[in-house]
């Protein structure tokens, strides 16, 4: 059974956002993640670089793809996962904790607004979507 | 079950030799004089002390355990592993094939370039394209010529265009080529029966368009229907069409991607014309062009003068030479005794029997695996794990059961569009008996999946390995063997 915290926002791509003022912690949602299988390398945004909401940040690497990670909001990166680097399986095994992958400082909260719940989420990955 | 074999660094005994040398009966020069102190090892490198029956054994086992289309079914999607009959290697060894030096005069090599020339000929005519270039070493390389081309092509009108559209079933070489050559990407999604949107694509193209760059039938093995409106799409604004030709097996002698209105492309000799593969090639990527880009191919190029050829560079729009001399030719040559041994019509019905191979696996195979789309395939079909997952197997463990049963698997987890994929081209080659076997053998796994999951999911059983850590090794790569 797919975790989906219901604290947490979603976007279509699979990435999870986490709102504290104004600014939203990031990362790849538990479904992403166990669709990727073992993540073994994450490339990641360098601190302080301007995301765009639908555009690649970031890469995550598994045993079986290499995929583009999109910025669920726009804003400046004001945190990164560094640990990721030498440790990407904390992606598969914590996606919503110690995976977190970037901190965002949000644009334009009003992005916010075009984001799933998690019972948006959970009938989106219950459909198939992908 | 074989044993896992002892590296050849961890066998023998010191002092032990393949073979014994007389003694030297002429002055031994001394290696201080020959190299500078600085180049020279201090200490002896360790290197295997084995005799000769050992050494012999050794990569004899090495050997027998190799797996290649010569030994068994080799269905890797997106390949074409199919068979290389063996004339190809009797001409490619023909001593004036083999024997030419890449620098001798052109006058000494008239029969080296007359092959050149006629493949040229041949490949323009397979394609439908006013003029090939023999010289890009393999596929992804032959992106990259055929890019810079159409680079050269609009800069030389004054057009500075900087974006490249792929559709996202794509090979991933052609984002990773247009990014190589520094343009933008632009992804246009897939209908979820393959098709690209053409909605998507009218809004996507522009007067910064470059090209579109499509292989057809796609990575899904579905023929795009829809081609023509494409490349008018991709024309109107001004852009020009690549035919990524990984996937020219469906289509040789059938239809033609120059009357589908594509303006560049590349084949892979080493896919569609039955040259080695796989264990390193080397592989060959010609590049064709509409009459547009021919001021622009490689130098030198092949061109007939006094009844024989020779090689002119004097072609001031060229983007240069993209390889050391003129292209992988051992490999050209092999492919020209395919052709010429197959003719039109044996290349025409290569390509259905390609078709109708993957049709008669994805028909049989679709009783108990998914298949993502209701139509008939091309030359490879697409198959996912859906109705294995709900036992928990997943498209890796089919695969490597698969290895239990002596087969090569099929492409997994490409195209990435479809989830759990599973991608098989049986190629024209292989028998009707052949497929049966192999399907026999899905059948099975299917139903252990359902009786036994753990069967699947434990495999391979039978192999010198068993299941690899494919995450460990990617995490923590051993690249180097120590004591």
């Amino acid at each position: 059974m797919m975790n989906t915290p219901k604290e947490l926002r979603y976007s279509k791509d699979h990435e999870w956002v986490r709102v504290e003022g104004n600014k939203a912690t990031v990362g790849i949602t538990d479904f992403a993640q166990s669709e990727l299988g073992d993540v073994v390398f994450v490339e990641l945004p360098a601190n302080g670089v301007a995301v765009t909401a639908g555009k690649q940040f970031a890469v995550v690497e598994s045993v079986k793809a290499v995929s583009d990670i999109f910025a669920p909001v726009s804003g400046t990166v004001t945190a990164v996962n560094d640990a990721l680097t030498d440790a990407p399986e904390t992606i598969n095994s914590d996606p919503y904790g110690a995976g977190w992958i970037v901190v965002v400082e949000l644009a334009d909260p009003g992005e916010l607004a075009a984001l799933l719940d998690s019972a948006g989420y959970e009938k989106l990955t219950a459909e198939g979507g992908h | 079950m074989r044993k896992a074999e002892a590296l050849i660094f961890e066998k023998g005994q010191p002092g032990r030799r393949a073979v014994d040398l007389p003694a030297c009966d002429v002055p031994a020069p001394d290696a201080a004089a020959l190299i500078p102190d600085a180049y020279r090892r201090k200490t002896p490198a360790t290197l295997p002390e084995v005799s000769q029956l050992e050494l012999m054994r050794h990569y004899t086992a090495l050997s027998r355990r190799t797996f290649g289309v010569d030994t068994g079914f080799y269905p890797l999607g997106s390949c074409t592993m199919k068979y290389n009959p063996k004339i190809n290697e009797d001409a490619g060894r023909l001593d004036g094939f083999a024997a030419l030096h890449p620098l001798q005069d052109e006058a000494t090599a008239q029969g080296a370039l007359a092959v050149l020339a006629a493949m040229e000929q041949y490949l323009a005519e397979i394609a439908g394209m006013d003029a090939v270039t023999m010289q890009p070493a393999a596929g992804a390389h032959g992106e990259l010529t055929g890019i810079k081309l159409i680079r050269a092509y609009h800069r030389h009108r004054g057009e500075n265009r900087t974006k490249v559209i792929v559709p996202d079933s794509a090979h991933g070489t052609n984002p990773a080529t247009a990014a190589v050559c520094g343009l933008e990407i632009v992804e246009i999604k897939s209908h979820a029966d393959g098709a690209i949107d053409l909605d998507a694509l009218r809004a996507a193209v522009g007067s910064d368009t470059a090209a579109l760059m499509l292989t057809n039938p796609s990575t899904l093995g579905l023929f795009e229907r829809n081609i023509r409106e494409v490349a008018a799409i991709v024309h109107a604004a001004g852009g020009l069409l690549y035919y990524d030709g990984a996937n020219a097996n469906a289509i040789m002698g059938v239809s033609r991607p120059g009357d589908m209105g594509f303006d560049v492309i590349h084949f892979n000799l080493h896919k569609t014309f039955a040259t080695p593969h796989g264990g390193g090639g080397p592989g060959s990527g010609p590049v064709g062009v509409k009459s547009g880009l021919i001021p622009f191919l490689p130098t030198p190029v092949v061109v007939a003068a006094d009844g024989g050829y020779r090689l002119d560079y004097d072609r001031p729009l060229s983007i240069g030479k993209v390889l050391s001399f003129y292209g992988n030719f051992g490999v050209i040559v092999r492919a020209y005794a395919y052709i010429r041994a197959m003719g039109p019509d044996g290349l025409l019905a290569a390509s259905r029997d390609a078709v109708l191979n993957a049709n008669y696996c994805l028909s049989r195979l679709k009783e108990k695996y998914h298949s993502p789309f209701d139509r008939f395939c091309m030359h490879e079909c697409v198959l996912t794990s859906k109705n294995q997952k709900p036992y928990g197997v997943r498209t890796l463990d089919i695969a490597k059961r698969l290895l239990d049963y002596g087969y090569h698997p099929p492409t997994i987890y490409f195209p990435l569009i479809v989830e759990e994929a599973l991608m098989i081209e049986p190629t024209e080659t292989e028998s009707k008996e052949t497929l049966d076997g192999f399907i026999e053998a899905m059948l099975k796994i299917a139903a252990e999946a359902e009786e036994d999951a753990a069967i699947v999911k434990n495999a391979p059983a039978t192999t010198v390995v068993g299941r690899l850590d494919e995450a460990a090794a990617a995490r923590k790569p051993v690249v180097r063997w120590q004591p």
